[in-house]
């Protein structure tokens, strides 16, 4: 062995490490795992149109027009607004639990895990049974269940800041079990609207326990594109502060962060991604977890990095989950939230396993 | 020349209780000064408003001829450092990750070169990548000195030399890296840096600083050089370990550092050293 070998693979890691670090590779690669999600996603269903057709639908290669008629309705109208919806979904759920760890400073921060998702849950089932009674059968415009579903959750999110945090610390025990708490609180609510709900509404309720994506449509994507948009412009104006408030209150303001602004965006921001993802899809739990988890093991904690990433690896994760829920009791579907939770409850306690030295409760 | 950082008749109280009450003292630029007390004299206290953590309830305090709650955050991190205690970092930030932090939005090899530097200041060269919270508690409190050490020379650069507020900034580090820190500040205050430590072990608050402030019930009790302020009255009133030194001073032992002289006090930096 010459001197040089132990030069080269440090040089070989440094070079990794240089490429895992850089925001054009990472976000690049996570962009075409997430196309060829896509082309998958979209090649199957009861319809099952193969690559060949997919390709002449939208108009990349010649075939049978009348086949291509029935594709392009099928694509259109159906699959397409789904995994529209689905990217969306996964890229709010992933980007709330990014920006809720590091504004809580707690790896196994997770919308749905305390209570924000219930709360937002409740606030949007209220507004059904209310809505219901004060509009007196005229049809609640879905369009006000995001907003509603944000105002849930950022009270939620609000309640849990003000009772984990005292002077300048965050305490993960009480931070866990308040949200334990709330969420309990939330369920019980729900359960008394179920109570007094008729039997359509309890459907509409019972949809939002589940989580599921079924119904998507391209009115519901348009919903939500708005609170996509704001996340994206918000990323840039947060990251390096959440990456400073990692160090703890205090020292962020030490190196030059408004640390109350922060908190409040972040706050704010984490409530609507949530609130929006929960009116259109309900409750669908542990993408918000395992998405950053994932990422962090590949390419650091810095946010600057991590936050758009997990939105691209959220769209990829519960896109993929979606599919899988899809095909899995064809021709009947699965509650997506169902998935999600077998996969990542085991997940999650696999985290608390490796970090039980490291989580001090 | 005018202060650096100028403390009027500070009052904190919470409740009924004062923390602080009435404190005033003024440090011109390039002086160190260490702030001794028994616990609960309200020295952290007394930091903390000298950052701009928190405000205080009586008084004001000027940081360069300005007021100090007039500063931004971003403006005022340009001008004054702070080193907490016991800092826990919540994610898997490497050490060099961690001491970038302290440059803010700076990128480029400009900050690599400071980041390195500052590393070397604090014996961590080549542990930048190294994942700060698998290292000892003494060792990640280097790195985070090497943090402050890269925000006052990113703040200098435009600002002119700023202040060091230090807390306990030796608690946790052997004898070799005490003596690293008190050189390393040592540069600073060189370089016109003003630094303001806490500091319980009275030995070395000798060694480090030029003055010493005391505190005492949150109110200051003595003022001056270490010699004057660190006397037999005052660790038999403010910290209430008279006799017993003296007990020990009889039978032979050069017990605190107002017993020292400066051969002493040399001899002991060259045994340290």
């Amino acid at each position: 062995m010459t001197a040089a070998a132990p030069a080269q693979a440090s040089a070989r890691r440094s070079a990794w490490r240089n490429a895992i670090r850089s925001p054009v590779i990472v976000l690049g690669v996570l962009l075409a795992a997430l196309v060829v999600v896509a082309i998958i996603a979209s090649t199957i269903g009861a319809a099952g149109i193969p690559l060949r057709r997919l390709a002449a639908a939208f108009g990349l290669a010649s075939g049978d027009p009348d086949l291509i008629a029935r594709d392009r309705l099928v694509l259109w109208s159906i699959r397409l607004p789904r995994i529209a919806l689905a990217c969306m979904i996964g890229a709010l759920l992933a980007a709330a639990g990014t920006m809720m760890q590091g504004l809580f400073r707690n790896p196994l921060a997770d919308p749905g895990l305390v209570g924000v998702s219930s709360g937002a849950g409740l606030a949007a089932a209220v507004t059904i049974v209310l809505g219901d009674r004060l509009l007196a059968g005229t049809p609640l415009p879905f369009e006000v269940l995001p907003f509603a579903a944000f105002i849930g959750a950022l009270a939620v999110t609000t309640m849990l800041y003000r009772i984990a945090t005292r002077e300048n610390r965050t305490s993960v025990a009480i931070f866990l079990l308040a949200g334990i708490a709330i969420g309990a609180l939330a369920a019980a609510a729900i359960g008394l609207l179920v109570f007094l709900a008729d039997d359509r509404q309890l459907r509409d309720i019972t949809f939002w326990m589940l989580g599921a994506l079924g119904g998507a449509t391209w009115a519901k994507a348009a919903i939500i594109t708005p609170f996509l948009v704001a996340l994206l412009i918000a990323i840039p104006l947060i990251a390096r502060g959440l990456d400073l408030l990692v160090l703890g209150e205090a020292e962020a303001f030490h190196m030059g962060v408004e640390v109350e602004r922060l908190k409040r965006l972040s706050i704010v921001l984490v409530s609507a991604t949530v609130g929006a993802a929960v009116a259109v899809s309900g409750v669908i739990g542990f993408v918000g977890i395992v998405v950053p988890h994932l990422l962090r093991m590949v390419i650091g904690p810095g946010h600057r990095l991590l936050l758009p990433a997990s939105v691209v690896f959220g769209a990829i994760l519960l896109l993929t989950a979606d599919t899988f829920a899809r095909i899995l009791a064809a021709p009947a579907e699965l509650p997506i939230g169902i998935l999600t939770a077998a996969v990542g409850a085991p997940f999650f306690l696999a985290i608390l396993l490796r970090q039980r030295s490291v989580v001090a409760l | 020349m005018t202060a650096v950082i100028e403390a009027r008749s500070i009052g904190v109280r919470i409740g009924a209780k004062a923390l602080l009450d009435g404190v005033s003292f003024t440090v011109p630029p390039g002086e160190t000064v260490a702030l001794v007390g028994p616990n609960g004299a309200g020295k952290s206290t007394l930091l903390r408003v000298l950052s701009g953590e928190i405000r205080p309830s009586a008084g004001a305090v000027t940081l360069k001829g300005r007021a100090l709650a007039s500063y931004r955050p971003r403006l005022l991190a340009l001008n004054r450092a702070v080193l907490s205690q016991n800092i826990s970092v919540a994610f898997p930030f490497t050490v060099a990750d961690v001491v970038r932090m302290g440059a803010g939005d700076g990128r480029g090899a400009k900050i690599d070169a400071m980041v390195e530097a500052a590393l070397a200041e604090v014996d961590l060269t080549g542990w930048g990548e190294r994942v700060i919270t698998t290292l000892s508690g003494g060792e990640q409190q280097r790195a985070h000195f090497a943090r402050v050490l890269v925000q006052l020379a990113c703040g200098e650069a435009d600002n002119g030399p700023g202040l060091l507020l230090l807390d306990e900034p030796t608690a946790s580090l052997d004898l070799r890296h005490q003596l690293d820190l008190i050189a390393a500040t040592r540069r600073c205050t060189e370089r016109g840096v003003t630094v303001v430590a806490i500091l319980h072990d009275l030995n070395l608050a000798t060694l480090f600083a030029e003055r010493v402030v005391v505190l005492s019930h949150g109110r200051l009790v003595g003022d001056g050089a270490p010699r004057d302020t660190i006397t037999d009255a005052m660790l038999e009133q403010v910290f209430r370990v008279g006799n017993r030194n003296r007990a020990r001073a009889a039978r032979g032992h050069a017990v605190h550092p107002a017993a020292w002289d400066d051969a002493t006090v040399s001899r002991a930096c060259r045994a340290y050293a």
